[in-house]
């Protein structure tokens, strides 16, 4: 194995010459560090010595991407909480005061909208690669569920930020969700008035999502996101090839076909956030609004209590899950089937019976299946941003079932599948 | 110390059975504490003081209505659509029962004097909860026949999700909404006044 070893940060230079002073007090530094504090210990474990498979390809970018978007909305949340302020009365002016009065206003608000958009996007691409690699197979199964709960978090931040702009449609999104839980029998109408604090939603409402969307939700998905890492880098990353590079160990134990993710991943990663924040930053500056799917044109008048705007469509990333739900013509049956939508993918790592993990060696079932269900998500993710017509109940009918179908067939064509056999070793 | 002590097992020695009643009871009491404690931190999200206090009835006059006419007032942050029906509307609610899922509003939320096939005490003056028993969304009023389509006798349409009322607020089949529209409690305070969100039996609850 050719690298590695060498590739030691913190080791003692092994230059002929005395070492520089400057390189001495560093050395002393760090080692007076980490006598009190594991920091070499961890950047290694994580980083420096952290073996990835060497095979990686584009869909492995999208964690990287999620993290860096991670950072991009706690630093432009922050700044935006210094002028916004949670009440009925303020909330929407104070929106328009960031964008219109507040020096760079405007671009905090579009990166931190924008950057919702672009979550999603990320994650949406993030959670595909796991379908196509079989990411969520044993010995990761933890490291799927932990990204589903992120995931949830990532829903639920959205959902609680979309109320703060106190616009027409952050109201009656926020009232069209909250409702949701008045299905559940007995204490369905309870539950609502202890959700929204008041008879409707109202600047009560407003001021508690403001609380879950700047703290709560925010450490749940920080600690989240750092159990999804930890959890990650204990079992070993899987690739493209879906083998384990574990089984195949040199004589130091470091995997065969494995490279320390620094520097070859950090270079890589670098060179695709380059290409990301191009996109981004082409999007946040000339078109924020995304021709109203990422900011929607009725969000822009005030938030009316007694005005229901003509049409209600929830911002892009949650149209699948909104078409699943009004699909159905039944109202618990449309919200069961609506949270069972998103709550099947947990069970995705018991689901899946094919022997081989990945989409390289699985067979035309997998993949006819895998490919209906993303012309369902597609679809439903479009019907859900459209007026209701009884075609388009159809058609999110048909694509609901489509949508339900990949997952609840699957340990069935993942079985009977022809598998194509697997190499040793990453080809 | 040893002297001292009437137990004569050294520090060295455990007894599990002791140590674990020890760790269930206080886990037990512990965890019964830690709801308790919890309590508050649940409450503190139900309706504040001021903001049941904001849910006063409202008093609204019925003469200003013209016949045909909607208007909507606010109570308690709800809006409450108070509708004056013409008589062909009136007619149009024996003829359309048996497209309706609640049509005798056995399932529906009204108080007992509004359970009837106009849901309302005066058959041309229909008070109503303009919430969508679906999600919660304001149904449009569509008071024309034909709006909708050919055979729309005219009543409401929620835009959120499509589901259809009659002229008395009364759901139809095929629809995501379960209910009838909710009729709010309210009285007549004379010929034309009402006064919604409180009736002869008392403040709605």
């Amino acid at each position: 194995m050719k690298y590695g070893l060498e590739d030691n940060s913190s080791q003692q230079p092994t230059g002929q010459e005395s070492p520089s002073r400057l390189t001495v007090y560093s050395e002393a530094a760090l080692n007076w560090v980490n006598e009190r504090f594991p920091l070499t210990e961890m950047w290694d474990l994580h980083i420096a010595k952290y073996y990835a498979p060497k095979n990686f390809n584009i869909w492995y970018i999208f964690g990287s991407l999620a993290l860096l978007i991670l950072v991009n909305q706690l630093i432009t949340g922050i700044w935006l909480t210094m002028n916004y302020q949670p009440s009925a009365e303020a909330a929407f002016n104070s929106v328009e005061y960031i964008m219109r009065d507040v020096p760079y206003g405007w671009l905090l608000r579009y990166l931190h909208s924008t950057g919702a958009s672009f979550f999603f996007i990320v994650v949406y691409l993030h959670m595909f690669r796991g379908l196509l690699y079989g990411s969520y197979r044993k010995p990761r199964e933890l490291v799927w569920l932990l990204g589903m709960m992120i995931f949830l978090c990532l829903m639920a931040e959205a959902f609680f930020g979309y109320l703060l702009p106190w616009g027409n449609m952050s109201f009656w999104g926020a009232q069209v969700i909250i409702s949701v839980f008045g299905v559940i029998p007995l204490v369905g109408d309870f539950l609502l008035e202890w959700l929204r604090g008041d008879y409707t939603i109202s600047g009560v409402t407003l001021n508690r999502f403001f609380a879950l969307h700047v703290i709560a939700v925010p450490m749940m998905f920080v600690g989240l996101v750092v159990f999804h890492i930890l959890a990650l880098h204990e079992v070993g990353s899987n690739n493209p090839d879906g083998v384990e590079i574990k089984e195949k160990l040199n004589k130091e134990g470091i995997p065969l076909d494995g490279i320390p993710f620094h520097p070859y991943y950090t270079v890589k990663d670098l060179m695709w956030v380059a290409v990301f924040l191009i996109i981004f930053s082409a999007v946040v500056f000339f078109a924020p609004d995304m021709g109203g799917y990422f900011l929607e044109a009725a969000n822009f008048e005030p938030a009316d209590p007694l005005k229901t705007p003509e049409h209600i469509a929830p911002v892009w990333y949650m149209t699948p899950y909104y078409a699943i739900l009004r699909a159905i013509p039944d109202k618990l049956g449309g919200v069961i089937a609506m949270f069972s939508s998103i709550a099947v993918f947990f069970f995705l790592p018991w689901l899946d019976r094919s022997p081989v993990k990945s989409i390289r060696y699985k067979g035309p079932l997998f993949k006819i299946a895998l490919a209906l269900f993303v012309v369902c998500f597609l679809s439903l993710g479009y019907l859900g941003t459209q007026l209701p017509t009884p075609l388009s109940n159809l058609m999110a009918r048909l694509a609901s079932i489509g949508y339900f179908a990949f997952f609840i067939l699957m340990p069935l064509y993942t079985r009977w599948d022809k598998t194509k056999p697997l190499p040793e070793r990453i080809s | 110390m040893e002297s001292l002590g009437k137990c004569e097992m050294s520090a060295d020695d455990i007894d599990p059975t002791r140590r674990r009643f020890l760790t269930a009871t206080t886990a037990v009491i512990g965890g019964l504490g830690a709801l308790c404690a919890a309590f508050p931190f649940a409450a503190s999200w139900m309706p504040s003081d001021r903001a049941k206090a904001m849910g006063a009835p409202v008093e609204v006059d019925l003469s200003k209505i013209e016949v045909g006419q909607k208007v909507t007032v606010a109570w308690r942050g709800q809006p409450i659509f108070v509708v004056h029906r013409s008589h062909e509307s009136v007619e149009t609610l024996s003829g359309d029962e048996g497209f309706l899922r609640d049509p005798l509003s056995l399932e529906s939320v009204q108080p007992l004097y509004t359970k009837n096939r106009f849901r309302s005490i005066k058959e041309q003056y229909l008070i109503l909860v303009g919430i969508c028993t679906h999600l919660g969304c304001v149904p449009l009023f569509k008071p024309t026949a034909g709006e909708l389509d050919a055979s729309w006798p005219g009543g409401f349409f929620c835009p959120c999700h499509g589901s259809k009322y009659d002229m008395a607020g009364r759901v139809y089949q095929g629809v995501p909404a379960p209910l009838n529209l909710p009729v709010p409690p309210y009285r007549y305070l004379s010929d034309t006044v009402v006064l919604i969100g409180e009736d002869s039996v008392g403040a709605a609850a």
